[in-house]
Formats: structure tokens, sequence, C-alpha cells
């Protein structure tokens, strides 16, 4: 029988701080023609969970997950809810859905939820990531990020950012929260939370989202990565910023692998983002990267450059990490490769 | 197998993708496949000497960490290198502190 859903199932974050908006955004998507087949976790952080009243929409696609906050008690209980679903769909005992999103408590840190995914061994071969959606108060974020750090991750980790809102914000409001939110994430689109239509149509086309944000013109979202802060203009050590790594020559794949492994073990909870776009050495066209804390996504070999900046560059968002070092080692692991030490031995090829 | 946890089927790791369109990976042909882990065998032990730990093949499926005392451990891929690696030294190894740094530019251009 023909499956009328897609192999992988995307599965979309939406997260966004306490009050935030997260609800009526989502009560508002589900009413897109786009999320109309789509499933729906709620996970409430409290005894009583009040969010699947207010979303008017109770069906047996609607799970509720009540027991705690889901960066901490409920991933065991998140898989399960999935694989819940997938075998019921598989059934036939539900609607059959071609999306989940899973609305997440204003407090979570949302990258347990992707590393869920990528862990469990059922969840893996069905569904997929789709992209983290985060809502931002566009007049309270403006205390939130500075207070708050589980505020900064949810912006920092964010594919896609809806200012909240907006419409009973004063006059400017919007444009400081906004300009608050491209110094943690320079890169992600915002969109208005009033304007629901293209929100519903960036969540439809997300499932490519990893791969074709990363070949959008200039290779990110915004069309000069120059543009993006140096790594001269990190100021604040302590902070949650984000930087470019340019580099002129090609990068040795190997030696890279070997470095942004050791990178992540030791400072993955620090790097909330990696991506980048990288001139393999042996390679015609780029590599695509783009990484969440620990979890790093499959390299996207990208048909063609997206312009005629043929330099590696390399966005992180990062906790408290010098740019100056991650620069100096990256070189240092890059430069080991310039030597003919670093070429395989013929003996170990044809063992 | 993850050696590290024992559950079947482990993580696929981003730098040994499984061959797909659209993916970057060296593990599409058996021979691309033999010579990166070679390479990657031969750059990772210029990383690992400065701790005084070295890594080798085995058969072509896992890789063997060990001290120079003949501690041992069966790693399935880069995602588990390090862990384990910090696992045998008993201490956290860092490519970002600057002695360390300083040893690998000094290994790069010896």
């Amino acid at each position: 029988m023909a499956e009328n859903w897609p192999d992988f199932t995307p599965v979309t974050l939406l997260t966004g701080f306490l009050g935030s908006g997260k609800t009526t955004l989502l009560r508002r998507l589900l009413t897109d023609p786009a999320l109309a087949n789509a499933a729906v976790l709620i996970n409430e952080f409290g005894e009583i969970g009040l969010d699947h009243h207010l979303l008017e929409r109770i069906d047996e696609n609607m799970v509720l997950l009540q027991s705690g906050c889901l960066c901490c008690t409920v991933r065991g209980e998140l898989s399960d809810a999935i694989r819940d679903l997938h075998s019921k769909r598989e059934r036939g005992e539900i609607a059959p859905f071609d999306r989940i999103v899973i609305e997440s408590t204003g407090l979570a840190d949302p990258f347990p939820v992707l590393s869920t995914l990528k862990a469990d061994p059922v969840l893996r071969h069905h569904f997929k990531a789709a992209g983290v959606v985060t809502t931002v108060d566009a007049i309270n974020a403006g205390a939130q990020l500075s207070t708050y750090r589980e505020s900064m991750r949810q912006v920092a980790i964010a594919d896609l950012i809806v200012l909240t809102k907006t419409d009973i914000a004063e006059e400017g409001q919007p444009d400081l929260v906004a300009a608050l939110v491209r110094r943690i994430n320079p890169d992600a689109p915002m969109m208005a939370s009033d304007d629901t239509f293209n929100v519903a149509r960036m969540l439809e086309g997300a499932e490519t989202a990893h791969a074709s944000s990363l070949q959008s013109p200039g290779g990110f979202y915004c069309d000069d990565p120059g543009d993006l802060p140096r790594k001269d203009d990190a100021d604040h050590p302590e902070g949650i910023r984000s930087f470019v790594l340019v580099s002129e020559g090609a990068v040795d794949w190997t030696a890279f692998g070997i470095w942004l492994t050791m990178l992540l073990n030791r400072h993955g909870d620090r790097l909330l983002r990696v991506k980048g776009i990288l001139a393999v050495a042996g390679e015609e066209f780029p590599v695509a990267i783009h990484g969440v804390q620990h979890l790093v996504h499959p390299p996207v070999h990208m048909s063609s450059w997206p312009d005629g900046d043929r330099r590696s560059r390399i966005v992180f968002i990062a906790d408290g990490i010098s740019p100056e070092l991650i620069e100096r080692s990256f070189n240092a692991f890059n430069g080991l490769a310039g030597d003919s030490r670093a070429e395989p031995r013929i003996e170990e090829l044809q063992r | 197998m993850c050696s590290l946890c024992g559950i079947l089927g482990g993580n696929e790791h981003w730098a040994d993708a499984v061959a797909r369109p659209g993916v970057y990976t060296r593990s599409a042909e058996r021979i691309d496949r033999r010579r990166e882990r070679a390479r990657r065998v031969a750059l990772a032990n210029r990383v690992l000497s400065i701790f005084a730990l070295s890594i080798s093949d085995w058969q072509g499926t896992s890789y063997l960490l060990s001290t120079r005392t003949g501690k041992t451990e069966i790693i399935e891929d880069l995602g588990h290198l390090w862990p384990a690696a910090e696992k045998l030294l008993g201490r956290p190894l860092d490519p970002l502190a600057e002695a360390f740094i300083d040893r690998l530019e000094g290994e790069a251009d010896g």
C-alpha cells in the first residue's frame, strides 16, 4: 500500500521563552493548510497542562507530555510518544500525519530534543529534525535575553525566529529586539508572528532547510557573510557571541574532522552553532557543514559555489569561547595536513 | 555495534556519512574509504602523540587507541575518539589550550 506520508517525517521544534507566544503562534499555524496534517506534541513545565486546551484542537494526533521539562525528564517520554504516533500511523489507527510539531516548555534547552531524534534507533529511520523555530517576545525579550541563559540559547539555536507581539509593542521596540537577536544569531531568518502565512511556508520548506539555507546566495541567509561580526568584534568573551572564521586556503577534510570532533567533545555545550561552507582540498565544489552543540548533520556536498568568494567561511555561535583560540586551533590542525607525513602509506592501503 | 555503550547499530558519524545523494562522504568507494581511514590514522597520530597516545586501524572497521603502556580501547569512529582518549588519560583534552596549540604548531612546522 502506498503510504501518503514522507519517508522521513519532518519534526519541527517550536521553542521560545516563557510567555513569548509559542502557543498562540502554533494555534495560528495549525489553521494553515501546510500544517493541517501535523501531529502536535506539547510539553509543559508544571503540574497541570493547559496549553493543549488553548489550542482548541484536541484529537488523537495531539499528545501532552506533562511530567516535566523536555530537556531533562521527558526525553524517554518524548521518544515513546513519537514511536507511539509512528506505530499508530503505520497501523492506520490515526489519521496519517506528514509532520510533527513539538512545542517545548519555555525553559527547555532545545538540543536534547534534536539529539533524541538522532539517537533513538527507531526514530532516526523514520523522522528527521526539520529545524528549530524560536519565538521572541518583542516587548520583553530585551530583559530576558540579558538575564536568562535559556532564552539566549533558544535564540542561538534557532533556524527561524518569529518576533511576537509586534502589534502591541511600542514603536522602535521590535527593532531594538531584532538587533539584539541578530547579535546572538546573525543568519536565521526573522519574521513577525502576524505573518503566519510566510512562517507556514518556511516550515513547509524546512525539511530541506539545512541544505538550502547553506546554499542560498552568499552561502548564508544574510547576503554577505562579511557583514557578520568578525572575531575582532567579540568584545564580550563571556557572553554568547557569533563570529565567522574565514580561511583563505583549502581545508583538509581529514584534519577538519579530527579538529571539529575534538572541539565539540570538549566545548560542544558552549558551541551552540557551527555552520559554514568549506573549500575542501581536492574538491571542485564546497561542502556545507551544520552543527548544533554536539550534534553535526551529515555534510552537504553543494552543487556549486554560491558566489565568487572561494574562501571557507565558518560561522560560530559560541558561549564564552575565544574566537582567536578557535582560529589558531583550526589553523594548527589544518597545517598538519600540509606536509607529506600526512599522506597514507601504500602498505596501509593494501591490507 | 557501539563499543562504548554496547548498543547495536550505533550512530552514523558525520565524518563517515553513508553515501547518499547530496551528502559529502569519502565512504562511497571502498578504496576511498580505506585511503581516508589510513590518512585519518596518520593525522590523528600526530595530534595524539602530544598526549602519548596512538591509534591504529583495526580491520577497516574500528580503531585501536592505546597508551604507551599498552592500555587500549576499541573505538568505532571519530565521535568516540576523544571521549575514549580522555578516559584513558583521566584528564580533559582541550584543543583550545594554548600549550597544546603551541605544540601542534611546532609539530606542523617540524
